[in-house]
């Protein structure tokens, strides 16, 4: 019983990581209409700008952060306007190759400037919180509290705000939404801002969880992209239900199998619901 | 001289291995529009099938049949064609980027396997004795009967794929990557299309890993960078001009010279960012894919003009009877 709430702790953990990566690829597959497969990377991205600050002034993670998010989502804005605009006029999959490029040209950028081994953005072991035979770390309580405060924000403006509404039906039918008179490149530009920045958002508290490394984005990839899958293409709130789902049965396997296979779980959950329920859960796009 | 000239033998080898894969990819992508970014998946199951098919007895792992090197190399295009057909039959009804999805958790399921399953590929340490083929043959130095077998392979497999594009079959798959639903209404069983397309590409692919590993006669988990031999492919395929057998060939030439220079480049950098070359490197290719998109993204040899020539060399014949 112990064993099973230690790892509903960590699946939780997992899941508000991988929530926070599905959310932003939800919207950018629903309203640009390709699956960004340099999602993982803006993720790293972020964590490592925020090490950069961390490092560089010598604050906590929390406090660098908001720069790590900003920082990201101007870069998911410059490449957006740099590339993906002049490939829009093509066919969705000729965007899905640029960003399989976009990806690696990330990932080796990152190598570069930052090297390839492990890092951490703050050294020292943190005595862990024991709740009744369970251990509960003081970051995972701040992942957990940060992905909320991030997805009650998100929430807040996508169904208050005029922008967050032509966001929503930019992604219901973006046809309708265009004759609407809906400006489609501020709408892109959020998108990105939304995107890149909760993506930046998984990357640093992944990095705060485990370590920083220029690979970390992209081994999330499979289970983010298998979250966005479960709860529905251009569904924000599908893809945090998918999330947790996700990350719980990552967690929960490990009792089963060796963990080193906690991707291929992802990747099984992926598959049956392509094959029983093409459009996810809360019946997004249909495939 | 000499060296160079050994140098030169060793990198066609290896445009050869490549220009299989982007033939291979040519077929899934540029035929039929089926989205693989798994590539190196099927690479690598051709490479350990053959590997446990052909080598000696051993401790470390699967295998010890000592099969003949054929014998290997079909063993490899099987076990590649039948991942194709269990993958196919789940996503190839789905929209292609959804197989690109599906692909790429096969990718790393097989890099996982490669890198766990310790008793059966021999983990991180690799299998080592991959027999070598063709050693009795005297004379000539071992890359340079590896090379012609090579070439024999490719030119045999380009043929094969250049008259299944002329035929039927590929006009059908040209239909489904154009247009499905006018392919439906004229009662072609689109599924099983694309199953085909999709079993034929990985098929070659598996045959490119075979070779690969009778080449090398070492494989590991490491052989196989997942993103990068699939990268370098897709690459390869959108240079060339996707949809033209002619132009995954020459892409596989021209990108491998690129990769093969920009390795020499980064060797002259200095100390520091010397060891961050692989990283350089890929960033070039990268910036380079993004370029060709942006810029010129039929490629080199592109479809439509080698269907004009086709037309064209039609009407002269026409003229001249």
């Amino acid at each position: 019983m112990t064993e099973f709430l230690q790892l509903t702790v960590y699946g939780i953990v997992l899941g508000s990581i991988v929530s926070l990566g599905a959310i932003g690829l939800s919207l950018i597959y629903g309203i640009l209409r390709f699956p960004h497969f340099a999602h993982g990377d803006y993720a790293t991205l972020g964590a490592y700008l925020t090490l950069a600050v961390v490092q560089g002034v010598s604050v906590s993670t929390l406090v660098a952060l908001p720069v790590g998010l900003v920082g990201t989502a101007l870069a998911a804005i410059a490449i957006d306007q740099m590339l993906y605009r002049r490939l829009r006029r093509v066919a969705p999959v000729i965007l899905l190759i640029a960003s399989v490029g976009v990806a690696l040209i990330l990932r080796s950028l990152i190598q570069i400037i930052w090297g390839p081994s492990n890092q951490v953005y703050e050294t020292g072991i943190t005595m862990p919180y024991r709740v009744g035979g369970v251990n509960v770390s003081p970051d995972h309580i701040v992942i957990f509290l940060g992905a909320l405060v991030l997805m009650v924000a998100l929430h807040l403006f996508l169904q208050k705000t005029k922008m967050g509404k032509a966001m929503r039906a930019m992604s219901d039918n973006a046809d309708l939404a265009q004759v609407t008179g809906i400006r489609v490149n501020t709408v892109i530009i959020w998108t990105w801002i939304i995107g890149g920045g909760l993506a930046a958002a998984s990357g640093i508290f992944l990095g705060m969880d485990t370590r920083l490394h220029p690979v970390m984005g992209w081994r999330v990839l499979l289970p983010v992209f298998a979250a966005a899958i479960l709860g529905g293409i251009g569904r924000p709130y599908g893809a945090v239900v998918g999330g947790l789902i996700i990350g719980l049965a990552q967690e929960y396997s490990t009792v089963a199998i060796p963990p080193s296979y906690k991707p291929a779980v992802a990747f099984a959950i992926m598959v049956v619901m392509l094959v029983v329920r093409p459009t996810g859960l809360f019946a997004g796009r249909k495939a | 001289m000499a060296g160079i000239l050994d140098y030169t033998i060793f990198s066609l080898c290896f445009v050869g291995i490549y220009g299989l894969l982007a033939l291979g990819l040519n077929v899934q992508w540029g035929m039929t529009g089926l989205f693989n970014i798994g590539v190196a998946a099927f690479f690598a199951i051709g490479a350990y099938t053959s590997g446990i098919l052909t080598t000696p007895p051993s401790e470390a792992h699967w295998g010890g049949f000592g099969l003949p090197v054929p014998v290997g190399l079909l063993g490899a295009m099987a076990a590649s064609a039948v991942l194709a057909v269990l993958v196919g039959l789940v996503t190839l009804n789905l929209r292609a980027d959804y197989l690109a999805i599906a692909t790429i958790g096969i990718a790393e399921i097989i890099r996982l396997v490669m890198k766990t399953e310790t008793s059966v590929t021999g983990g991180v340490r690799g299998m080592p004795d991959v027999p070598r083929p063709l050693t009795w043959i005297e004379g000539v130095s071992f890359e340079l009967t590896f090379l012609i077998l090579i070439a024999a392979v490719v030119a045999v497999v380009y043929l094969v794929l250049e008259v299944a594009r002329r035929a039927a079959w590929g006009r059908v798959l040209r239909s489904i990557r154009e247009n499905e639903p006018s392919a439906l209404a004229a009662g072609k069983n689109v599924l099983a299309f694309r199953i085909q397309a999709f079993v034929v590409g990985s098929a070659v692919m598996g045959l490119a890993g075979g070779l690969y590993a009778h080449f090398i006669s070492f494989i590991s988990p490491e052989a196989f960078k997942p993103m990068l031999a699939t990268f370098l492919v897709w690459v390869m395929l959108i240079a060339g001009g996707s949809g033209n057998n002619k132009g995954a060939l020459l892409g596989a030439l021209v990108i491998w010279g690129i990769w093969s220079a920009s390795e020499m480049v980064t060797g002259l950098l200095p100390g520091a960012l010397a060891t961050q070359a692989g990283a350089v490197r890929i960033l070039l290719i990268g910036v380079l894919l993004e370029i060709i998109l942006v810029t010129r993204p039929e490629g080199m040899l592109s479809e439509a003009g080698e269907r004009l020539r086709g037309i064209r060399k039609e009407s002269r014949r026409d003229h001249q009877g």
